[in-house]
């Protein structure tokens, strides 16, 4: 899916987390949303999702207007930070909990979502562990839980909320590569928020730049590295 | 690792972590605490029944069955049964409230919630009269209604909830901090509605605090006295609810009757507390599964 972001700004009480940024993603693309804390990133991602609703701006999803719609109707599958896991539900239950959330008659059978979960659970590559619960898990094995729950909804897109971020550096690596893979085998267009230009550069077919609420430069991880558009670009990916 | 005898234990000289104190003083602070529950909690409720049966178990259950005492049993239970379901609506509502919206005047509303632990039930209770009684204008028109409040079943029950009404939203809201919003953002990103969102995620999540609230906030409502002696009239086998009952007998050097009744009242509140604790050892694993992640 095609996604538009045009002239969206967010305004939290008297502080502006948004400027007005603009912003283009091709249907397919894996984007990286980098900066550091405060800079938009995230709150962007959320206007995205429908968990915040923008101040002014609109949001177009293969150029019908998005905006209002609301985060039920949206169908983008959304991995939290801290993967917000239902603690109290077996890691099925997890995975089944969008596909049992759907209106009656939009609802597959019982035979039908253990099928589509074991599906996702074999995506993941973690076929075993249906029957566990989320505090059972390792951090790794969490994020791939979730990554599998928004997968789920068979959603329209896929955004990411500093995906990597609880992890240690091994494991960081490793589901790196899993995103990628996930990403060619589904080909949903994907956006992720990090603040560690590594991340971004490396994942991603595209980086977004962000600081203090604007955008700084969106280009491919290459154009960044040898020609930063601002100062703050220079500086933030050579630190 | 160079002194090899040094990593069996026996050997190791005692140290001690340094949050640790001496036996002495650990064997004082417990002689202690046992002290202050012995004489302050144990041999009180040992008199209690030992005074209840002076007379055999017969004479005390004959002192219960008597309508005036059977009248006010059954009172407490009716304003509990109604009291706490209550309350335990408006917890969740005020502690859903506090903890998933940012408003202005939350610290505020959190301090109302408070406000029954510190106002005495005493002034609560005439509050109520003032407000509701047959000399305001409300109060008169509800008289003439057929439907009074004060010295009547609605004010009983109006009291108890005045006075029980923190503790179910005391025991949610740190839980509910706590726990934040992200589950709850995660159900409705998967298509769920606020309804399904909050019997899917938010109850199950806070069952166990809601329980223990709901289970404090019983006991409280069985023994108020303060609040619901005011509102109430005292009329017997009318609107004298159990501790109410207790002391007019007591009054009347009804000991028997009396004990009975308190050695009745002690011991819902201790069925209460075992329905608790074998909740908790029932679910043990449930409770550490959802306290952790």
């Amino acid at each position: 899916m095609q996604i538009e972001i045009d002239e969206i700004s967010k305004e939290f009480g008297p502080t502006a987390a948004l400027h007005p940024v603009s912003l283009s993603i091709p249907s397919g693309a894996l984007v990286a949303l980098l900066g550091p804390s405060g800079s938009g990133k995230t709150t962007l991602l959320r206007i995205l999702g429908g968990l915040e609703y923008p101040s002014s701006g609109r949001v177009m999803f293969d150029g019908r207007d998005a905006t209002g719609l609301t985060v039920q109707d949206r169908r983008a599958g959304f991995v939290f930070q801290s993967y917000a896991l239902f603690r109290h539900m077996t890691v099925f239950e997890n995975i089944a909990y969008g596909l049992r959330a759907r209106p009656r008659r939009e609802r597959p059978n019982e035979a039908e979502i253990t099928r589509r979960v074991n599906r996702l659970l074999d995506l993941i590559q973690l076929p075993e562990i249906g029957k566990r619960y989320p505090s059972q898990l390792s951090g790794g094995q969490r994020q791939r839980v979730a990554l599998a729950r928004a997968l789920a909804i068979e959603p329209r897109v896929l955004l990411l909320d500093e995906p990597f971020g609880a992890l240690d550096a091994r494991v960081r690596k490793e589901l790196r590569q899993g995103l990628r893979e996930i990403h060619d085998a589904t080909g949903l267009t994907t956006v992720f928020v990090t603040h560690d230009q590594d991340e971004a550069m490396e994942l991603a077919d595209r980086v977004v730049v962000m600081s203090m609420g604007r955008i700084e430069q969106v280009g491919r991880p290459a154009d960044i590295r040898t020609r930063p558009a601002t100062e703050f670009v220079r500086e933030f990916i050579s630190a | 690792m160079s002194d090899v005898s040094f990593t069996r234990s026996e050997v190791r000289p005692a140290y001690r972590k340094a949050a640790d104190e001496t036996p002495l003083v650990k064997a004082v602070l417990v002689l202690l605490v046992v002290a202050v529950l012995a004489v302050l909690l144990f041999a009180p409720l040992l008199a209690v029944f030992a005074e209840a049966l002076a007379d055999g178990l017969g004479a005390s259950l004959a002192a219960l069955s008597q309508p005036e005492a059977r009248s006010a049993i059954w009172l407490t239970l009716a304003v509990t049964g109604v009291a706490v379901p209550m309350n335990a609506i408006f917890g969740i509502a005020a502690a859903w409230t506090i903890t998933k919206f940012d408003f202005r005047g939350k610290a505020l509303l959190l301090t109302l919630i408070d406000l029954p632990f510190s106002v005495s039930p005493v002034v609560a209770g005439l509050c109520l009269v003032l407000l509701l009684g047959a000399n305001s204008s409300l109060g008169g028109w509800l008289v003439a209604s057929g439907v009074p409040v004060i010295f009547a079943l609605p004010g009983i029950i109006l009291a108890t909830m005045f006075v029980t009404f923190p503790f179910v939203a005391r025991e949610l809201v740190p839980v509910m901090i706590e726990q934040g919003k992200a589950e709850e953002e995660a159900a409705l990103t998967l298509g769920a509605g606020g309804w399904r969102v909050f019997r899917t995620v938010t109850l199950p999540n806070i069952r166990w605090a809601l329980l223990y609230g709901v289970l404090l906030c019983n006991a409280r409502a069985m023994g108020e006295f303060g609040a619901v002696a005011v509102v109430s009239g005292k009329i017997r086998g009318e609107t004298a609810t159990m501790p109410i009952t207790i002391e007019m007998m007591y009054n009347e050097y009804l000991s028997v009757a009396a004990f009975s009744m308190a050695a009745l009242l002690a011991l819902l509140a201790l069925v209460t507390l075992v329905l608790k604790s074998l909740l908790e050892w029932r679910y043990a694993d449930q409770l550490s599964a959802s306290a952790r992640h």
